[in-house]
């Protein structure tokens, strides 16, 4: 291991610590007793989103002049995304569309857990699959899912209470069908993951562990330690590369543009390949776009916990294509979000660290929300600690948050449980001399998901033909705010939906031969008509961060 | 993409925060001590395509061997969680080459005889330690690849839950073996057949596929939004498990108690 970084908190944190320690005895009692910080109520809650939560704010936000969204208010990150111009020019490419590179039944842009369990089903039914991906395979937010997985499995629970926390959490704005689905196949997907080898916490009988999250009324996340991802995402990984006959994965290979066959249907794309800066033409019989978020679109200015690859590419592509995009004005900022040590300055703390105990603490060391809040609502009562009531705690680096007081942990569920449950976060921070089972955290709201995206039904299907998606790329499942564990399991139920669903389309459809990008060149002519004056291309594929000393800091002013 | 909060921050940073010389695949550097590896490289102009991936230390993509100045030990971590140190001279590894077996985990059984025929590398470990050093997850490789050699599949994949699979052992194993492509088997024959099945799991899908609960989501489909709400606001909160495992809820009109 890395050696000589562990230096811990300065003395002048430590100090604040101690106001954490003083009252932490006293909070232990309560909890203990089962007396809880209240939870607001859903006129509290609304109230404080509107004040402080980001989205909700005034500003960093226009009016989007082209496209299928025209005239609704998109953050200007994501407008910026969308009024841009192709990376490649349509007529250069017009000889290269008669000559495919590759052919294939299904083509899958992204290889993260949503591309993964498409392609897992569509070879179950018979279908060739090329996977796309713009980094390593399997490189994605599914590898950074910390917490868990929902599924109501246990008897004291059914999909109705979990269809329930979910419409709510959203604010009741998600499509209904789609949270039907996403509730009543999450067992199905569970045991699927169970064959698969998956590894979940369990005890000795083979009952899931299951703990809550936000805005949850009954135990129903599935884990394995805090790194459900991971463990889910390598399984399926290893799972695909058993089966190279059938699925091929491109890596390194993102896509720059749809192609559009002479029925108006999705035929394929345009590959580029990062390291050779080649273009390539993949023919297939449908796409399904499970491109993943846009995290690092630093949505006002915030860090993010996303991957380095998530710059919203699925949402300029099928855009430009015609797809209209649903709930797309509230980004969720996760809760707790690291704030020190500054090298994992914006990465997540899982919220699987409040279910097991964990309270937020200002630098009175006063407990100030309940600590399963749902996460917009969290967020925007450590914004308000910060700014409005100046009660955040200030690190060397001169950002702020609140303590995430995890020696509340140990002291709940016994000593071992932080190291145990929370393997992957202990080590992270150990690295840099802080024992999170004995030392708190300090946290502020990071960019954590897009809870919206492109509009499907609930099969994956998009309103153009031939193009279907899955995973974070899509919108509507969410609503305007989704809960811990909801994500890791819709990559699966969607992405098994389009699995099947693309081959009985293939089966079904009878498409075209003559590949052409001219959407491409409407969307041009669009954007020249509505006086987009701009440079900037799309999709962007990789964040710029050469030459900066530190990651993005909030909205501070 | 808020450039001015960041050049605030960068600003600020150039004041306060004392610069090191780093190597870059030779090329030298002063950069924030402060920064990672990653995070130096980007400051010094380097863009990544391979080498980086989750900037969270989990997903492996970012392997970097490197040397201290007098120091003749050659040391590997993540690039995005190792801090740049003085006369650090780093270089990233793209790519482990490495042979992942094709198998078919409904035909294999979760014994040693499989592991061994999938990977017969297994058996050339020669038990130097070499792998657990180098490993950036602090994870005992040795130790797991040990326990498969005893046949303790469970004990391989509880060591080795924590393996990235950035592939720095099976770069450093003189005896060239795979380790972390072993470990996922076991980790996958472990899930799938050492751990008990959940009973509670297969009874939820059976009642499901049954169409137990369709009248129940019928019910709460045709709701209002009005009523939808109310139901929301009331509905009843299970406690923590550490207060009342034995919790039973008092409306049960939504759940199939057989």
């Amino acid at each position: 291991m890395a050696e000589g970084q562990a230096s811990g908190y300065p003395p002048e944190l430590k100090k604040f610590i101690r106001a954490v320690e003083k009252t932490r005895p006293e909070r232990l009692a309560r909890v203990k007793a089962n007396q809880h910080f209240p939870r607001l109520t859903r006129e509290e809650g609304e109230k404080v989103l509107k004040s402080y939560h980001p989205d909700y704010r005034p500003g960093g936000r226009r009016r989007l002049k082209v496209g299928a969204n025209k005239g609704e208010i998109l953050a200007d990150e994501v407008a910026d995304l969308l009024e841009s111009y192709s990376r490649i020019d349509p007529d250069a490419f017009d000889d290269r569309l008669k000559k495919p590179d590759y052919e294939t039944d299904v083509l899958i842009l992204g290889g993260g857990g949503a591309g993964a369990v498409a392609a897992l089903f569509a070879r179950q039914n018979g279908l060739r699959v090329v996977i796309a991906t713009k980094l390593r395979h399997g490189d994605s937010n599914t590898i950074m899912a910390e917490g868990g997985i929902q599924a109501a499995d246990r008897p004291a629970d059914s999909p109705y209470y979990h269809y329930l926390d979910t419409m709510g959490g959203g604010h009741f704005t998600n499509n209904p069908r789609l949270v039907k689905a996403l509730t009543m196949d999450a067992p199905l997907i569970i045991q699927w993951l169970e064959d698969l080898g998956v590894m979940f916490d369990k005890d000795n009988e083979g009952n899931m562990i299951e703990l809550k999250g936000g805005g949850i009324c009954r135990r129903r996340m599935h884990s394995s330690a805090d790194m459900i991802g991971a463990e889910i995402m390598r399984v399926q990984r290893d799972e695909i590369r058993n089966h190279p006959e059938e699925i091929q994965v491109l890596e390194f290979s993102p896509a720059v543009e749809l192609l559009i066959d002479e029925t108006k249907a999705v035929s394929g794309a345009v590959l580029y390949n990062l390291e050779t800066s080649e273009y390539s033409v993949v023919k297939a019989k449908a796409v399904i776009m499970a491109t993943g978020g846009f995290g690092r679109l630093h949505i006002q200015g915030f860090p993010t916990t996303n991957h380095y690859g998530a710059t919203g590419d699925g949402l300029a592509l099928a855009y430009r294509a015609g797809v209209p995009l649903v709930n797309m004005r509230y980004a969720q900022y996760h809760p707790t979000g690291t704030v020190f040590p500054e090298q994992n300055f914006g990465l997540l703390i899982t919220e699987k660290v409040r279910t097991l105990g964990a309270q937020f603490i200002n630098a009175h060391g006063r407990e100030f929300a309940h600590p399963l809040e749902p996460r917009d609502i969290a967020s925007s009562c450590i914004i308000r600690e910060c700014t409005e009531k100046n009660s955040g705690v200030v690190a060397p680096t001169g950002h702020y948050g609140v303590w995430l007081d995890t020696p509340m942990i140990d002291l709940l569920r016994g000593k071992g449980t932080v190291e145990k449950e929370l393997s992957a976060k202990y080590l992270q921070f150990k690295r840099y001399g802080i024992d999170i089972s004995t030392e708190p955290i300090i946290v502020y709201p990071t960019l954590h998901y897009q809870n919206g995206g492109l509009e499907i039904d609930e099969w994956g299907a998009t309103r153009i033909s031939g193009l279907f998606a899955a995973g974070e790329v899509t919108g509507g499942i969410h609503g305007d705010n989704r809960l811990m564990g909801n994500s890791l399991l819709d990559i699966h139920v969607f992405g098994r939906r389009v699995g099947v669903k693309v081959s009985e389309f293939i089966k079904a459809v009878k498409k075209g031969n003559r590949l052409s990008l001219g959407h491409v060149r409407s969307y041009h002519a669009g954007l020249i008509k509505t006086g987009v004056k701009t440079k900037r291309v799309a999709p962007i594929l990789l964040p710029d961060y050469v030459r900066r000393s530190a990651p993005v800091y909030p909205h501070k002013s | 993409m808020a450039t001015k909060a960041r050049g605030k921050a960068s600003g600020k940073k150039s004041s306060e925060t004392r610069m090191i010389p780093i190597y870059i695949m030779g090329k030298k550097y002063e950069v924030p001590e402060t920064l990672t590896i990653l995070t130096a490289m980007e400051y010094a102009g380097y863009r990544h395509i391979r080498g980086c991936g989750c900037r969270g230390g989990i997903c492996g993509a970012c392997a970097t061997v490197y040397r201290l100045s007098g120091d003749h030990r050659l040391k590997f971590g993540l690039a995005c969680q190792t801090v740049v140190a003085p006369d650090m001279y780093l270089a990233q590894i793209p790519f482990v080459p490495a042979n992942k077996a094709i198998y078919d985990i409904e035909k294999l059984t979760p014994d040693i005889n499989g592991i061994g025929r999938i990977y017969p590398d297994l058996y050339r470990c020669l038990a130097c330690n070499t792998c657990s050093k180098a490993c950036p997850m602090g994870i005992s490789v040795m130790d797991y690849v040990q326990a498969l050699l005893k046949g303790d599949i469970a004990g391989c994949a509880r060591l080795s839950h924590s393996c990235t699979m950035c592939g720095i052992c099976a770069l450093r194993c003189p005896a060239e073996l795979q380790q972390f492509h072993m470990a996922m088997l076991a980790r996958r024959l472990y899930g799938r057949y050492l751990q008990p099945r959940a009973r509670h799991l297969e009874q939820r899908v059976k009642q499901i596929k049954e169409g137990k609960f369709d009248s129940m989501m019928d019910e709460i489909m045709s709701l209002s939004n009005d009523e939808l709400k109310q139901r929301y606001a009331r509905r009843e909160w299970e406690p923590e498990s550490y207060e009342n495992p034995d919790w039973q809820p008092e409306e049960t009109k939504y759940l199939i108690l057989d």
